[in-house]
């Protein structure tokens, strides 16, 4: 037997059903939360701002927004759904399955980017209904958008793993993600920055990613855009390696 | 029923404390069977269905599954396996029918609908198939388990303490579908607490202790060799010594005189014949006895005698 192609969509509608399940919170509270970003900070406050690097200023805010939900998003997804099976003990059937890391990946993961690609689809609908703007490369964009999606699912998938209480789970998208999201760049420009606060903004990772997000959106970034993408994929080489390890040695999966 | 479907050989596992939970244990299981494994708690029951069914990574020895060697080829061993874990573990959110088909495409099967209709059936289940598992009781959450356990049509089916915590009329009904499962050709290692349940259903009994196996034999065989026949005859009279014609019985005579324990034969019942035989003897030399009380050793008394040894020594 090789390659489980039935388990692994297994496992992908599994996880997508659950969401489905639980549409208020993947969903419907995440959008709610980003519209009122584009409200408050687009529209009332937006309006009385200058424009940054050319682009107003209730444009220049959404590729931060839209990758402060999605980093949040797709972490949280992708490592509540490997930590649930591993906290009720219905992990014992993933693994006396014949599914290994693939098939478990392109499951819990393809779900989570998934998620992950609706939520941004839905979030960037929304925000016309707020603010106008236009996607200068849009191809790149949803490209650029699968890759933040897949590696931040890849690595909630580890946090999933590494965490053994509720509260661990949290810790990341709340005590790191977020607060690295804010001051990378969401609602300012780098350059805007005083030395040497932009010099130190630039050693947080997150601030490459919305300058990369940005780029494809309105073309203007605070960094090179291929040194954001070869950060993101560096980012996603770098769980996929550490995935293959934890399946290799069973850490905190198999005893 | 002697192809072997299951070898493990020199099976250890050292847990990162330093417990040794199964040291060097040698197991074969024949397809076809129902084979009991038996022992007290943290004997590794667990642990060796843990380390076949891929739940825990074993420190030494090799498993060989349907002729794959577990440690290398194990998709192809693991798609023809069935575990029912010993917790209640299912996604409660769930409603019955759906965890049971997501179990089967898990396993690489494709959807089949009448075939998960008649598992659901054979279980009792069917009514509920549109129920969200936490709405059930909690013996049609074992039942859910051993669903979801068959739904890939394993052809060894592992099913720990599978009725640990279920009342006596569910234990009978979960009697009668693992009696079911063998009529279709699955093998099945199970693993219990009820000794009795053992006596009843298994063709084959490995008793574990401290990771290692004491003993692997046929039922039958094992009550043979290792049953006995206890027979307390309480005397009319009390006697001061035994007659010649009684002495060549294995008996004993209590201190005070009044009661005969009679101690023999094997679990073929020739103990009771035996014990009929010295009831006759005792009329011919004169002995009148008030009442005799038989007991044939269960399984039960020889896992207990064994464990007893073992502890002994």
């Amino acid at each position: 037997m090789g390659f489980n192609a039935r388990g692994a969509w297994s496992i992908y509608t599994r996880e997508l059903m659950r969401a489905m399940r639980t549409a208020f919170q993947s969903i419907l509270s995440p959008v709610l939360t980003t519209s009122l970003y584009f409200v408050v900070f687009g529209t009332v406050i937006g309006a009385r701002m200058e424009p940054v690097d050319g682009v107003p200023y209730g444009a220049f805010i959404i590729p931060g927004l839209l990758m402060l939900t999605l980093l949040g998003e797709t972490t949280s997804n992708s490592s509540f759904g490997i930590y649930m099976p591993r906290f009720t003990g219905t992990i014992y059937e993933l693994l006396s399955a014949p599914v290994g890391v693939a098939e478990t990946l392109i499951g819990f993961v393809g779900a989570a980017a998934t998620k992950g690609l609706i939520l941004a689809a839905i979030i960037l609908g929304t925000a016309t209904l707020f603010v106008d703007y236009e996607i200068k490369y849009p191809l790149f964009a949803v490209g650029y958008i699968m890759l933040v999606t897949a590696s931040f699912s890849l690595f909630g998938f580890i946090l999933g793993i590494w965490a053994d209480s509720f509260e661990k789970l949290g810790i990341i998208p709340l005590l790191i993600l977020t607060p690295l999201t804010f001051l990378g760049g969401t609602f300012y420009s780098i350059d805007q920055l005083p030395e040497p606060w932009s010099t130190i903004a630039l050693a947080n990772p997150i601030a490459f990613l919305v300058s990369g997000l940005r780029w494809t959106f309105y073309g203007t970034s605070d960094v090179s855009i291929w040194v954001s993408l070869g950060l993101t994929l560096g980012f996603l080489a770098l769980c996929t390696a550490v995935i293959a390890y934890i399946f290799k040695t069973g850490w905190r999966l198999r005893e | 029923m002697n192809e072997t479907i299951l070898e493990i050989e020199g099976l250890t596992k050292v847990y990162s404390g330093g417990v040794k939970a199964l040291d060097g244990v040698d197991l074969t299981i024949r397809k076809g069977e129902i084979f009991a494994l038996l022992g007290p708690n943290g004997a590794g029951k667990t642990t060796l269905i843990g380390a076949v069914c891929g739940l825990v990574r074993p420190t030494g020895g090799s498993i060989t599954a349907f002729g794959h060697d577990l440690a290398h080829n194990w998709r192809a061993a693991r798609a023809r396996i069935g575990l029912v874990p010993q917790e209640l573990s299912t996604d409660m959110f769930e409603t019955v029918e759906r965890a049971v088909s997501y179990s089967r495409g898990l396993f690489g099967h494709p959807p089949d609908k009448a075939r998960i209709e008649e598992i659901l059936k054979s279980l009792s289940l069917y009514e509920k198939r549109s129920s969200q598992i936490r709405e059930l009781s909690g013996g049609m959450k074992r039942r859910v388990l051993i669903a979801k356990a068959l739904a890939h049509e394993p052809e060894l089916l592992f099913l720990d303490e599978p009725t640990a915590g279920v009342d006596v009329e569910l234990r009978k009904g979960m009697w009668e579908q693992i009696a079911a499962l063998r009529e279709r050709g699955t093998t099945i290692i199970l693993t219990t607490h009820y000794i009795e349940e053992a006596e009843l259903m298994a063709d084959r009994v490995g008793i574990i202790r401290a990771g290692r196996i004491l003993m692997v034999d046929n039922k039958d065989a094992m009550m043979q060799r290792m049953g006995t026949t206890e027979a307390v005859i309480t005397l009319s009279e009390p006697l001061p010594q035994l007659p010649e014609t009684i002495t060549q019985f294995p008996v004993t005579l209590s201190e005070d005189g009044r009661e005969l324990c009679y101690r023999g034969g094997d679990g073929s019942g020739s103990g009771s014949e035996e014990v009929a035989v010295l009831t006759k003897a005792l009329i011919a030399a004169g002995i009148d006895y008030r009442g005799i009380d038989v007991h044939d050793s269960s399984l039960e008394d020889i896992f207990v005698d064994l464990l007893s040894a073992e502890e002994a020594a």
